[in-house]
């Protein structure tokens, strides 16, 4: 599963900056929970910008969750064994799961799963960019769970400490589903460099093609990155940006070395004085493109979601006329 | 976007045992036509890597809560009772634990 920092404005971005800084009795006890790390749940009142930010971030993040499957469903029907293909699918599956544990907490703050899935399909949301890259080879899949997944665990577990009680137990609950899906991506790419020298070519290809953009997934630089202060003060975001990116790169240095390929950044080198590594320029500007609509797979990826839903129409409805004949059978024989 | 029925599909809350002997806990919640399809999802939203051994499914509407407002008359009665704990009463170190 997978978010990208979830700072990304969208129209209900624009609104909130409208909102005036009002101090009342309930914002100041709000402020006081959030100080001493309590919890909000559902029922507690809560400033109207801190619910639209939620609303918006945990959206996006279900969003992204219910994309994601579209890049890797790809390769369902193409892995190349039966043992790949049965834990794609459970990976698959689990980011399914991911999404509507997401939208069921975006729910508890008052928007429907309606208004949220329009605003997917109408192209108002938005969900990581990274679902926007294509898929080439059986190395991607590989690569999108150790490299795209591990940078959305470096994400997600601050965030099973976020402020809002569903959204945090949300995140506890896909954190623990997690590990099996990065762990099985770096396993699948062990597998293939100890194959041919063009298996081991398909590898490094893929960690090309993906390095960079992963870098991106944590969101613009700290400095650039207005809406992660509020996000801080309000216990939503718990670690900055450049922190998380940082701190994924400098746990993934050694796992390229064990697997045996070289990440593309000839910047990359141990900082001892930082004791970090530094790394090359990001290009945002590509970032953003995605961001915008841009990508070189944005508008398959939105047409075929919106493919899967209308063809699941009939499946809806069945089931909601099955419900309805249930109930009547059921009051006449009570009558 | 047209989705006429997933506006009717009520919100079910979700509660799954995990193991023989404990108690149903609350786990989250869906969306589900009947009962019996709620039942169905809730095993493959909820218990994808054997969490439960038993799941309950409650319409949400029938949930009744309590309204945080009155959080002080419900519960402070409580906090002046500290007699209730064992810890309240001191008892010799020789007589071992009690």
């Amino acid at each position: 599963m997978y978010t990208q920092a979830m700072d990304i404005p969208d129209e209900s971005g624009k609104k909130l900056a409208a909102v005036p800084p009002a101090h009342s009795e309930q914002e100041a006890a709000f402020e006081a929970r959030i100080d001493a790390d309590g919890r909000i749940e559902p029922q507690d009142w809560m400033p109207e910008a801190y619910r639209k930010t939620l609303v918006r971030q945990i959206s996006q993040h279900a969003h992204s969750e219910i994309i994601g499957m579209l890049p890797e469903g790809n390769w369902i029907s193409r892995a190349p064994s039966l043992k790949r293909k049965a834990i794609l699918i459970a990976k698959v599956q689990d980011e399914g799961g991911h999404g509507l544990y997401l939208y069921s907490a975006a729910e508890t703050l008052g928007t429907s799963r309606d208004e949220m899935l329009e605003g997917l399909h109408s192209g108002k949301a938005k969900y990581s960019s990274i679902f926007n890259y294509p898929t080439l080879s059986w190395a991607d899949v590989g690569v999108i769970g150790w490299l795209v997944d591990g940078a959305a665990i470096m994400n997600q577990v601050p965030l099973c400490r976020c402020s809002y009680g569903p959204y945090s137990r949300a995140m506890i609950r896909v954190c623990k589903e997690e590990s099996f899906h990065q762990r099985q991506g770096y396993e699948a790419l062990l597998v293939m460099m100890k194959g041919t020298e063009e298996q081991k070519a398909m590898v490094q290809d893929a960690v090309n093609r993906w390095w960079w953009k992963c870098l991106a997934m944590f969101g613009p630089p700290d400095a650039d990155s207005p809406h992660s202060a509020q996000g801080m003060r309000w216990g939503i975001k718990r670690v900055s940006n450049d922190e998380l990116r940082q701190k994924f790169i400098d746990a993934t240095v050694v796992q390229a070395r064990v697997l045996g390929v070289t990440l593309p950044d000839p910047d990359l080198k141990w900082n001892e004085a930082r004791g970090h590594h530094d790394y090359g320029q990001i290009d945002w500007q590509e970032f953003w493109n995605t961001v915008e609509g841009n990508g070189p797979c944005n508008k398959e990826r939105l047409s075929t979601r919106v493919k899967a839903h209308e063809d699941g129409q009939w499946v809806r409805d069945a089931a909601q006329a099955y419900a309805s004949k249930q109930k009547e059978r059921a009051s006449k024989e009570a009558a | 976007m047209n989705t006429p029925a997933l506006k009717d599909w009520p919100l079910w809350e979700v509660f799954v045992r995990s193991k023989q002997g404990l108690e149903h806990k609350h786990c989250g919640s869906l969306h589900a036509a009947d009962a019996a399809q709620a039942l169905h999802m809730a095993r493959d939203v909820y218990t994808r890597r054997q969490e439960g051994v038993s799941i309950w499914v409650v319409p949400s509407s029938q949930i009744t809560a309590s309204n945080p407002d009155d959080k002080g008359e419900l519960f402070d009665p409580a906090s002046d009772k500290i007699y209730r704990h064992p810890t309240f009463y001191e008892i010799p170190d020789e007589v071992g634990h009690m």
